[in-house]
């Protein structure tokens, strides 16, 4: 329990992942779900970015003259790996809205319940 | 020179294929250009698939550099098999595609339908070929990406909120994967599956791990729709068009057992599931229920594709029966069913969308007398129809002895009797589509013109109907391969 400041990041990941995961869940909304499910893969994002971190880890460039000190760098893989889940999650959140967009020229709404009302009226 | 990179072709180039069919704009430029590409990438499985029966594992080192760092493509039995199915499907639908996808869509949207499928494909193999763990996730979006695009253009407007729905819940799926190689990744430091696979043994019972574990395993399953997270299946699949309902059925939920069976058997090793949480106790319940009760909901069904969507997921619920037996027998019956289904529920959604495209619907009320209208497709269908029961010579038997040979071997009756009782259920659920198309009269008002369904969709119907009999009576190819991987997997990982 002495590192639980430590891992602060580690809990504001759980906190936005419970966030969005319910406002998946609960909203009816179908654009509020897309948000909701924007900020659970934002926590991911930070999942990934903080366990990349080292402490007093400096960027991944080599330093020229280090004086013959050892230098500590950051581990960049994680960092790299986050940029391709990030461009995924912008083309999920892209066709997200293109179908809302769809939806709502089809049926008129973007609430699901209106939706399934007028699936179960035809 | 060329065969050495067979692995990277045989992602590169349907990759590269699908903007071009974007930019062909003509569809049936577009579609000669996917066929070629399709037959291509069928051509190298399975030039893949014999050299790695004969020589062993081929490992490809992408952009030259050496695993563990760099990307790997590892091609050993397991994935070759997939690859094979995958591929061979593709290879068929796409000739049927052509009339189907053009009576189901405008002209100006052909080209980005060959774009999308031919997406789906190399996301889908790249899943079975890459041999590192992110990798597989992005592979993974790509196919997740253009099926949520496939399955919106069909006719219906509820195909726009099915795809919804399945991308909700395919975004949850890959975020939990995500997570889980995340974590393996803070654990081990490696993304290898090979690597990852030589080192977690050493870790013994790590928290990190067991969450990666659960999370992976969460997934995964929300991916290949196991009973209880199976609900976006059966709108995505009913109101997809019908060649990309077809494609789908046989390919995506298949590709998704395959991920599984990778992170359980090379990268956690059977050593990690016999200590911790064992396959048997978690997911044979849920397949029995899955085979049960969705066996049950499809006789209910009056959408014949909404109920052979149903059978899908009862069908998946056998697989994982099979692959969670845990032994040489119950993973080759797992196998065994997940090529012979893939053909067969290939092969009926096939036949189903030969009697949209002449019917327009597929209420069972609308089959009726569709016997004597469209024989050859009627045929089709009951053939394979009697594959999916399990009757015997065909493949569908195959399956059912294999997976009830498993049960027995584990003295595990009440998994057996659940298998036949999910035949019997088949039995009823495709005896309504029998009776309503031979048994019943033309209603009154049906338009005369109904006729057979053009040749270049009969004949990939039957490609893949004729090959769920052959399978059933030669088995050198399927059972074979799928003994071979079981052996692999238990033998080779850890």
């Amino acid at each position: 329990m002495t590192n639980l400041p430590g891992l602060y990041n580690y809990w504001i990941v759980i906190v936005l992942m419970m966030t969005g995961f319910y406002v998946v869940i609960a909203r009816g909304n179908l654009i509020k779900k897309i948000v909701g499910l924007n900020i659970f893969q934002t926590s991911v994002f930070i999942l990934y970015i903080s366990m990349g971190k080292i402490d007093g880890g400096t960027a991944p460039i080599i330093v020229a003259d280090t004086g013959g000190a050892e230098v500590v760098y950051s581990n960049p893989l994680p960092h790299v790996l986050i940029l391709t889940a990030i461009v995924v999650g912008i083309a999920t959140t892209a066709l997200g809205l293109a179908l809302i967009v769809r939806i709502k020229e089809a049926y008129g709404t973007v609430e699901e319940d209106e939706i399934f009302a007028k699936d179960e009226q035809a | 020179m060329i065969a050495a990179h067979l692995p990277a072709l045989q992602i590169v180039i349907p990759l590269a294929a699908a903007p071009l069919c974007l930019l062909l704009r003509k569809g049936d430029l577009a579609w000669a250009l996917s066929l070629l590409v399709s037959l291509i990438a069928l051509a190298i499985s399975a030039v893949l698939l014999s050299q790695v029966l004969a020589h062993g594992p081929i490992s490809y080192e992408l952009g030259g550099w050496a695993p563990p760092w760099g990307i790997e493509y590892r091609i050993d039995v397991l994935n070759a098999f997939v690859l094979l199915i995958v591929a061979a499907i593709g290879a068929v639908t796409i000739p049927y595609a052509r009339r189907s996808i053009a009576d189901e869509l405008p002209e100006s949207q052909l080209g980005g339908f060959y774009t999308a499928l031919l997406l789906c494909l190399t996301g889908l193999l790249g899943v079975a070929i890459t041999g590192d763990a992110f990798n597989l996730f992005v592979f993974l979006e790509i196919s997740s990406l253009s099926s949520y695009v496939l399955i919106a253009m069909g006719r219906d407007r509820r195909a726009l909120t099915a795809a919804f729905q399945y991308l909700v819940m395919g975004t949850i799926g890959a975020t939990f994967i995500v997570i889980g190689i995340g974590l393996l990744y803070m654990a081990t430091g490696t993304l290898n599956m090979a690597d990852l696979g030589a080192r977690i043994p050493a870790l013994g019972a790590n928290r990190t791990i067991i969450v990666a574990f659960a999370f992976l395993t969460v997934g995964a399953t929300l991916k290949l729709a196991l009973f209880p997270l199976h609900f976006w299946l059966p709108n995505a699949y009913a109101y997809a068009p019908s060649a990309v309902t077809a494609f789908l059925a046989a390919t995506a939920t298949k590709v998704s057992i395959y991920i599984l069976l990778r992170f359980f058997y090379t990268i956690f090793g059977p050593a990690f599931q016999a200590e911790d949480l064992t396959l048997h106790s978690l997911f044979i319940p849920l397949a029995v229920i899955a085979v049960l009760v969705c066996s049950t909901v499809a006789i209910f069904q009056i959408n014949v594709k909404r109920m052979l969507a149903y059978s899908s997921i009862a069908q998946i619920g056998y697989m994982m029966i099979g692959v969670s037996f845990d032994t040489v027998t119950g993973l080759t019956a797992g196998m065994v069913h997940l090529f012979n289904h893939a053909v067969i529920k290939g092969g009926l959604f096939m036949a189903l969308g030969c009697i949209v495209l002449r019917v327009g619907t597929c209420q069972i009320d609308d089959l009726a007398g569709l016997g004597r209208r469209m024989p050859l497709t009627m045929f089709a269908f009951v053939l394979g129809g009697l594959s999916l029961i399990g009757v015997p010579l065909t493949a569908g038997f195959i399956s059912k002895w294999y997976l009830v040979q498993a049960a027995i071997e584990l003295d595990d009756w009440v998994v057996a009797a659940a298998i036949l009782g999910g035949s019997l259920l088949a039995v009823i659920y495709v005896w309504r589509v029998v009776e309503s198309a031979y048994l019943r009269p033309a209603p009154e008002n049906a338009p005369d013109e109904v006729s057979e369904a053009p040749w270049s969709m009969l004949v990939p119907t039957y490609i893949l109907i004729g090959a769920s009999i052959y399978f059933g009576v030669e088995t050198s190819l399927n059972v074979g391969v799928a003994r071979a991987a079981a052996q692999f997997l238990l033998g080779g990982a850890g």
